[in-house]
């Protein structure tokens, strides 16, 4: 298995990419993934788990988070190029089921 | 243009496989229908759990769903083992298969005289079916003759962005070829629904994919689940989805990204609509793989992160693995490796060649693994009502 550390930008337009590397750290440089495999480095500013997201570029705050080629949510900060993406600054426009289901039944399993 | 080598049907379709199927109009026939497969080379049963005490919309529904299996291009020759008493409608099953111009018998265990009668005489007709359908040569057929049927399980984090992405480029090759693409899994919708309704081609196209997973809701939430609550679950924030968007649009992604022509129901037979389709279906392996082959699919592209090893009798499956650690595991279960995208040894696009060379493949004969191993008995009809 190659040792380079990865992150894979399924489609042109999306401005997230998903990590599949462990141990990525603020000051780690991984490689960007197109589908036509272009490979584009990338500094990353956040500690960043396997499988979570990373912002290949600038996203505003109130701008649309596209990965798939749709939108996945809109961002609830400024995201800086090789920031973390997730629940902290990413909200669903479709609701939050599990944080619904929580506050009416104070529950956290799912 | 692509071409693949297949057995031409009376109705001008193709089939990559050349069998008897041997279908059981109910579960209570399942015995007799095994044993003469057992027998014949060439043939396969369709062990299925339905066709009796059941409402009349569920009675009709496994009707045309065990019409349509028998119509698909894989079978040559049809062997229908009928109970005698059950609540399937096995005069029409038998009228309208013998429309497709196939050959088409039909037993029935009660008349027979019992089960080992109906064995002897099931075999011998099976044995003749065989023999007349085994010397059809293949001829050269356009892509354009493919339906091929998608479908990802046993999913982990690398599904989304890596194996249905693979399928997702195949996919849109295959529509651009003006072949047929069909993906399901209705319940996967939940989040996304808009996404999908806006690539319809049409408004009301848009507004049945509302309506198939709003129906699939009701019936939940009828025996009190509510399958929206709870989404995106902790254990999906923790692997990393965001929202319930993103977790829709990761089992979304491999239908690729051309308009979705309109919504088949579960027993639908497609007939000359080319392009991409939704049928409506669940996601369990049984019950898709079931409903995909009873809509003419020739093949199957299987994604998967786990490693979901089950096939369907008629329709070879190809499973594509998104997840390198699975794959070096179960190397013998999987056909193609996906997880090379996310170890940043190939592109997606590069998958997309491998898997579109394996598919042209399989369609002129080759094997998929699980083909080669027979893994593939654990089949059934969707139905929707009660069981009395």
């Amino acid at each position: 298995m190659a040792e380079q550390l990865v992150a894979l930008q399924v489609k042109d337009a999306d401005n997230v990419a998903t990590i599949f590397a462990d141990d990525v750290i603020p000051g780690t440089v991984i490689a960007i993934l197109d589908p036509s495999g272009t490979q584009t480095p990338l500094t990353v500013r956040d500690a960043i788990p396997y499988g979570h997201k990373v912002a290949v570029r600038p996203i505003a705050v109130g701008e649309l988070i596209i990965k798939y080629g749709e939108e996945i949510g809109v961002a609830t900060h400024d995201i800086a190029a090789g920031a973390y993406v997730h629940v902290h600054n990413l909200d669903s426009m479709r609701g939050r089921g599990d944080l619904e289901r929580m506050t009416q039944e104070g529950v956290q399993d799912a | 243009m692509p071409s693949f080598m297949g057995f031409r049907r009376p109705d001008g379709r193709f089939g990559a496989r050349n069998l008897v199927a041997i279908i059981p109009s109910v579960t209570c026939a399942n015995d007799v229908a095994q044993a003469i497969s057992r027998q014949v080379q060439g043939t396969v049963a369709y062990l299925h759990h339905q066709g009796c005490c059941q409402l009349p919309p569920d009675l009709e529904r496994v009707t045309d769903t065990l019409i349509s299996l028998g119509r698909g291009p894989n079978v040559g020759a049809v062997l229908i083992v009928s109970l005698g008493c059950e609540g399937t409608d096995h005069a029409r099953m038998y009228e309208e298969l013998r429309a497709t111009g196939k050959p088409v018998e039909i037993i029935h265990i009660q008349e027979l005289g019992g089960v080992t009668k109906a064995i002897r005489e099931g075999t011998d007709i099976a044995r003749r079916l065989a023999i007349s359908i085994s010397g059809l040569q293949r001829e050269e057929a356009d892509i354009a003759h493919l339906v091929m049927a998608i479908k990802c399980g046993a999913s982990d984090t690398t599904s989304g962005v890596a194996s249905n992405c693979v399928i997702g480029a195949v996919s849109d090759r295959l529509v651009d070829l003006g072949a047929t693409v069909v993906f399901g899994e209705t319940t996967e919708f939940i989040g996304g629904e808009h996404l999908l309704a806006r690539r319809a081609v049409t408004k009301e196209v848009g507004q049945q994919i509302y309506d198939i997973v709003d129906a699939m809701e009701t019936r939940a939430k009828s025996i009190g689940c509510d399958m929206r609550r709870g989404q995106p679950t902790p254990g999906n924030i923790a692997g990393g989805l965001s929202s319930i968007e993103e977790k829709s649009l990761g089992a979304i992604a491999k239908s690729g990204t051309r308009p979705i022509q309109g919504v088949l129901d579960y027993p639908d037979f497609i007939t000359d609509q080319k392009g991409l389709w939704i049928k409506d279906t669940p996601g369990r392996e049984p019950e898709i793989l079931t409903g995909m082959a009873a809509t003419g699919a020739q093949l199957m592209c299987f994604s998967t992160g786990l490693g979901a090893p089950q096939g369907f009798p008629s329709m070879p499956v190809i499973k594509i693995c998104g997840n390198p650690h699975t794959y070096a595991r179960m190397e013998e279960d999987m056909d193609i490796n996906a997880g090379l995208v996310i170890t940043g040894e190939k592109s997606i696009d590069e998958v997309a060649d491998e898997v579109f060379a394996k598919l042209l493949r399989v369609l002129g004969g080759e094997m998929t693994k699980n083909e080669a191993i027979g893994y593939f008995s654990a089949i059934d009809i969707h139905c929707l009502g009660p069981v009395i």
